[in-house]
């Protein structure tokens, strides 16, 4: 296959970024989007042009470190992560761009990498269940119902990618914080500390400069990992609850 | 090339790799309790020397790697106040390879009533690892695997549960009770996900401190311990200088050094060698696991290889054409007759479910005998065109629905219609940094854990033991080893002009700015794919006594080469991933020879390490107890791109509790 790629590159945080084209030949439609870049990366190596930073690791699809918008969506056409994305997804001399994930909670570090930091601090704000090493009773002691165990398995495969913030026109976490509030509000283990839970991860995600929710449902549609968008609904009750609770 | 003073009693090598080392005093104490061996890690605890609360703030610990084993030690530690500093190269401590694990983790809780036990789960797991494992860390191991459930579950790791609310459990590569505990096919990540969150809560109480995107570059040893490392801030290119009382490494394992594997990009070696190149002992560096069951390579670019679970093998059949020239054809196109099963054929009673040594090489031998199918030949089929018939396919969609999947989204092909095609990849390292029974290398201050060490998987890990291993080191062994050395505190003040740091630092920058005036032509990448082709060519499934020579002569020149024409562009003041690449390749390239010459000095086939001078008359691995019953841990004894002649400390491996017997499969 033969490309045209318009792709965001900046130099640093501060620099002022921009997007830069480059053409590509030969592309096999079984290579990884991450591959095709790989590919361009060796091509302006040569060309003594420094290659193009972008975040990737396990490229399996869990470890939730890749992610670009690609044509406008995040991780690109398909509900996949982006280095599970194949170029056979696209036509040959196909124009595709490819920008980092914009949001102000997440600063461009540099070319399609960024910071998600953020996501780190909201879960130190709460979303844990406070268990010291070595305290913990036989696992059996607390049965918890299939259903309520499924459920919280569905949001727990939560990857912390980031896409539902990019692909929301807010740029709000809603559907990150829903997905860990339920995991551990399905769970006998996580209703200690529920109120708290809440009330700090979302003055956290206030505070990091994520916008709020208005229930257009672009991050569900985008979630790689299939999220569903009735953990804001869920969120939201928790934090009524916990609101009516909280001390004044 | 820089001399050391070899210790006394040093004499050249002998046997196959005589030329390439010379053979140092054994190391003979492994600081293991004597005694009954399920009383061992009791006694270890109580002998363990305590620190008052007040006085674990003032004691300082750094912990590199935020994996299972590093995650879970930095909030264990954190939580019993002492300051600990987390590094990690990724964005976020959740990211780290050990999120990539699917099956499961074993635990010997015996929730299933069918006989399962702490000796059964240490006999296994001894004999799981071809009796190349030590009986006092693996009884341990066994031991505390049952709190480890229990802690896991405490935090909300959302395991399999059945309709009674009890949790689930399934058996697990070949063994015969049912203790593995699972999260669908991604237990790794929730696994991860649960001490992350304990790590997370730390950082939030203010006991812990992370270092995101920061790499351990170097290794600090002032009066021959280890107080510190010098790390470089991905970000900002800053090389900084972190001094505590302790250092621990949890840096994951080293199979990227075959490029392709299963293994996360970014896994690698650096901090491990960066610490071997200081005096901390490398031990069999050659066991590396082989997956049997992954996608096959698709072409020159490919970057990375995905593994499928094994479980698949329990109902898929593994065939490959009888005659060469099907190898093309469509497969539903080839005849039963005309179809080799041939791991039915040669394993009757196993079948395709021989372990995965076993089942990795078979599938070359097939290969090498040309009759892989597929890109290259690189490829066996994995049919589950009998398994339909006999359940339907609504029931292999409810068994393997996300596997097939994946496979289809990878390879383009959908598996329901043709078999799949699969092909063995590098997967996990069983070799490591020499550590004793509490987890401390050669070097004082230095502890090693999880992938990092070598001390647990002999060498075959078994399925779902390396989750268990990671979680035990971290949460329930370095914690309880590591609080006895710490006693001892408070240590010397060490400050950042000290020579010794100020050296380290140094080496650090120079080797930084040695990468970025090579200006040579070639690119990292392509240094790491060639170094990778000749690990996976001669020292990979099946090794022979010329290919490790050969390997080794081509490795050195490849080194040199690196050194002369690798092109690194861009700056050491920012984000720059060819840096970062350039500096772990360069110490594969030193890995790498080590691997083949503890390879060419082992003469005996175990677990997924063959040696084709070391088999039965059938062509099964025969392991040499007699002569190789022992742990190979190298000095570092080279200078600044060359390896020297490296010295081997021989640990001998005595077996008192489980009697060392040949496997068979047949």
């Amino acid at each position: 296959m033969r490309l045209n790629l318009k792709i965001w590159r900046q130099e640093n945080a501060r620099a002022k970024g921009g997007m830069v084209d480059y053409e590509l030949d030969d592309i096999s439609e079984d290579m990884s989007f991450l591959e095709m870049l790989d590919v361009l990366n060796e091509k302006l190596n040569a060309a003594d042009e420094e290659p193009i930073a972008f975040d990737h690791d396990c490229r399996e699809g869990i470890c939730g470190s890749c992610g670009l918008m690609i044509n406008g969506q995040a991780h690109g056409p398909e509900v996949t992560t982006t280095c599970q994305l194949h170029m056979r997804s696209f036509k040959d001399g196909e124009t595709i761009t490819i920008e980092p994930w914009r949001a102000d909670a997440f600063p461009v570090l540099k070319d399609l990498v960024v910071d998600r930091t953020a996501f780190d601090r909201m879960i130190q704000a709460g979303g844990f269940i406070s268990v010291n090493t070595g305290s913990a009773p036989d696992a059996h002691a607390t049965p918890v119902p299939k259903e309520n165990a499924d459920r919280a398995f569905d949001t727990a495969t939560c990857i912390a990618c980031g896409a539902c913030v990019a692909a929301c026109p807010n740029a709000s976490a809603s559907l990150f914080l829903g997905a860990k509030i339920t995991h551990l509000g399905e769970l006998p283990q996580g209703q200690a500390e529920r109120h708290e839970r809440v009330l700090g991860m979302v003055s956290q995600h206030d505070h990091e400069g994520f916008g709020g929710c208005t229930n257009i449902g672009e991050c569900a549609s985008a979630c790689p990992k299939g999220i569903p968008l009735d953990v804001i609904s869920q969120l939201n009750k928790d934090l009524r609850t916990a609101l009516r609770h909280a001390p004044s | 090339m820089t001399e050391v003073t070899l210790p006394a009693g040093t004499r050249n090598g002998s046997g196959d790799a005589a030329e390439y080392f010379l053979e140092g005093e054994p190391l003979t104490d492994a600081k293991a309790p004597s005694g009954p061996i399920e009383m061992r890690w009791t006694n270890r605890q109580f002998d363990s020397r305590l620190v008052n609360p007040a006085n674990r703030r003032k004691l300082s610990v750094i912990i590199v790697g935020t994996g299972l084993a590093g995650a879970s030690a930095a909030a264990t530690m954190g939580e019993a106040g002492y300051a600990v500093k987390a590094f990690f190269y990724q964005d976020s401590p959740r990211r780290a390879h050990s999120i990539a694990a699917q099956g499961g983790i074993n635990a010997a809780k015996n929730y299933k009533g069918d006989g399962d036990s702490v000796h059964r789960l240490f006999y296994d797991t001894v004999k799981g690892g071809d009796y190349r494992s030590r009986e006092s860390n693996v009884h341990r191991l066994a031991e505390v695997s049952v709190n480890i459930i229990d802690q896991c579950v405490a935090q909300g790791v959302p395991f399999a549960r059945e309709y009674g609310g009890l949790l689930d459990n399934r058996s697990f590569g070949g063994v015969q009770v049912s203790r593995t505990f699972y999260a669908r096919g991604q237990t790794g990540q929730q696994l991860l996900i649960g001490a992350y969150q304990a790590l997370e809560r730390q950082v939030g109480a203010g006991t812990v401190a992370t270092y995101a995107r920061h790499e351990m570059l170097e290794l600090v040893v002032v009066d021959g311990k280890a107080r510190g490392i010098i790390a470089r801030d991905m970000v900002t290119g800053e090389i900084e200088t972190h001094l505590a009382d302790v250092v621990v490494l949890a840096s994951g394992g080293y199979g990227n050094v075959f490029y392709l594997s299963t293994n996360a990009m970014g896994c690698n070696v650096t901090a491990s060698w960066r610490a071997h190149r200081k005096g901390a002992y490398m031990a069999n560096p050659c066991y590396t696991q082989i997956h049997p069951t992954c996608i096959p390579v698709s072409g020159e670019h490919q970057s990375k290889l995905t593994l499928m679970s094994e479980s698949l093998r329990n109902d898929g059949r593994i065939w490959v054409p009888k005659n060469r020239e099907d190898r093309d054809k469509d497969p539903r196109d080839i005849a039963e007759e005309d179809r080799d099963y041939y791991l039915e054929r040669i394993y009757p009673s196993f079948g395709n479910l021989v372990p995965r040594d076993i089942a990795s090489r078979a599938a070359k031998y097939q290969c090498d005998a040309e009759k892989g199918v597929g890109p290259g030949g690189l490829g066996v089929y994995l049919d589950f065109a009998d398994a339909i018939e006999r359940m339907g396919r609504k029931t292999v969609e409810s068994k393997y629905g996300n596997l097939f999947d994946m496979y289809a989204r990878i390879t383009g092909e959908d598996p329901y219609a043709t078999p799949m095609r699969i092909y063995p990849a590098v997967h996990y390292v069983m070799g490591g940094l020499w550590v004793d029974y509490d987890l401390q290398s050669t070097i004082p201050g230095l502890f090693v854990t999880g992938e990092a060490n070598f001390s647990d998987h002999g060498a075959n890990r078994l399925g779902a033991s390396a989750l268990m291993q990671g979680l035990a080191d971290g949460y329930f062994v370095l914690p309880n080893t590591i609080r006895d050395y710490l006693a001892d505190g408070p240590f010397e003040k060490v400050d950042e002009e000290h020579p010794a740091v100020v050296e380290a630092r140094e080496s650090v920058e120079s080797r930084i700015s040695r990468f970025l005036s090579v200006k040579g032509t070639r690119s990292v990448d392509s240094y790491h794919r060639e170094l990778g082709q000749i690990m996976w060519d001669y020292c990979g499934m099946e090794r022979t006594e010329e290919g490790l020579n050969k390997a080794i002569g081509l490795i050195r020149d490849l080194r040199t080469d690196f050194w002369e024409n690798v092109k690194v562009l861009g700056s050491a003041e920012s984000i720059n991933q060819s840096l970062e690449k350039a500096g772990r390749v360069a110490d594969f390239l030193e890995l790498g020879e080590l691997m083949c010459i503890d390879a060419l000095n082992r003469r005996e086939s175990c677990g997924g390490h063959f040696r084709a001078e070391s088999q039965t008359e059938d062509g099964e691995a025969l392991r040499q107890d007699d002569d190789y019953a022992y742990v190979a841990a190298w000095e570092f004894a080279g200078g600044d791109h060359d390896l020297g002649k490296p010295v081997l400390h021989k640990e001998n491996l005595v077996y008192e509790f489980v009697e060392m017997k040949q496997r068979s499969y047949k």
